[in-house]
């Protein structure tokens, strides 16, 4: 079962990539803290775009505007029947052209029902 | 064999839905500053005690009489990384003259990541780590880098958000080399005495 996560960065900025191609940069990268009933949770990232920036002499593997992370799981096979949800932490650090913005993690919550 | 479990589907949209934002406005309008701010409306740089990375502790207050570059950045700053140099140069070339350059590094794994990282780009200058109330006293340094003009009577000439001009920054730093050194208070409280910028400054103690 495949999951999909959507994501918006606004119009101006840039996180980088989950393979930035400079290792001073800190990737996008999501991680399960509980899985609940499930297993898995393998997250695929999109493909990233190369753009140049002011304040970069080579292009940087970025994300912009909407784009999504797919998560893909399966239920365990000693899964409860019920509802329960799966959390995890997405770290991302953001830039505009001219400025960098420290790195954050959002909260991640994969709602789901075995039945 | 187990039969399949099957899941009800999930919303496309879940719950945390994530817009991501550097900040919560829209970029800044990096305005170097194209001159230093006049006398009269330059306010005291906050005072602070940082260590540096021989755990010396740093007062910006030693730093009186000279004019400052103080750089709020981070490893992870691409538009940091361009200026450092900028940095360097007017540290090596400026220095003699009382200027002083002095880094504030705003990340969270301080030395470890710092030092190295000081070490490859051959930094010049004094950096300490600092902190969220040392960011606080100046303003919630949120975009980095963020960079402070501090004058030789310890007030902020100049202020510069994201990735500056390199001549924006050298104006402001002849301005300020060139300015006369400020009001210095001798033994008799009664009466300032202003004096030339190189002048030694006597112990007032």
């Amino acid at each position: 079962m495949q999951v999909k996560i959507p994501v918006l960065v606004k119009e101006g900025y840039h996180v980088n990539s989950n393979k930035p191609n400079e290792e001073y940069l800190i990737p996008l990268k999501l991680t399960w803290t509980s899985l609940g009933a499930l297993e898995g949770g393998t997250v695929m990232y999109p493909k990233a775009a190369l753009e140049k920036y002011e304040f970069s002499e080579q292009p940087l593997s970025v994300y912009t505007g909407n784009f999504e992370l797919m998560a893909s799981f399966k239920v365990a096979a000693n899964a409860p029947a019920g509802p329960g949800a799966a959390t995890g932490k997405l770290r991302y650090q953001a830039c505009s052209n001219r400025a960098c913005y420290p790195p954050k993690t959002v909260d991640i919550t994969v709602p789901y029902q075995v039945q | 064999m187990h039969a399949p479990r099957f899941l009800i589907a999930f919303a496309a949209a879940l719950v945390a839905a994530c817009f991501l934002t550097g900040c919560g406005t829209q970029p800044r309008s990096v305005k170097a500053a194209s001159s230093v701010k006049p006398e009269t409306e330059r306010h005291p740089a906050p005072e602070f005690a940082l260590k540096d990375a021989d755990g010396k502790t740093v007062r910006l207050e030693a730093y009186k009489g000279k004019v400052v570059l103080l750089d709020f950045f981070a490893t992870w700053c691409g538009p940091c990384k361009i200026e450092i140099p900028w940095f360097m140069e007017w540290e090596r070339k400026h220095k003699d003259k009382g200027f002083s350059v002095l880094g504030v590094s705003m990340d969270d794994e301080g030395w470890e990541v710092v030092k190295p990282f000081l070490a490859d780009l051959k930094v010049n200058y004094r950096v300490v780590i600092g902190n969220d109330s040392t960011a606080q006293l100046y303003g919630g340094v949120d975009a980095l880098p963020t960079t402070f003009l501090i004058d030789r009577n310890g007030k902020i000439a100049a202020v510069h958000i994201g990735l500056a001009s390199k001549k924006a920054f050298e104006d402001g730093i002849e301005q300020l080399l060139q300015a006369p050194g400020g009001i210095i208070k001798d033994a008799d409280a009664s009466r300032g005495m202003f004096l030339p910028a190189f002048t030694l400054r006597t112990s007032t103690k």
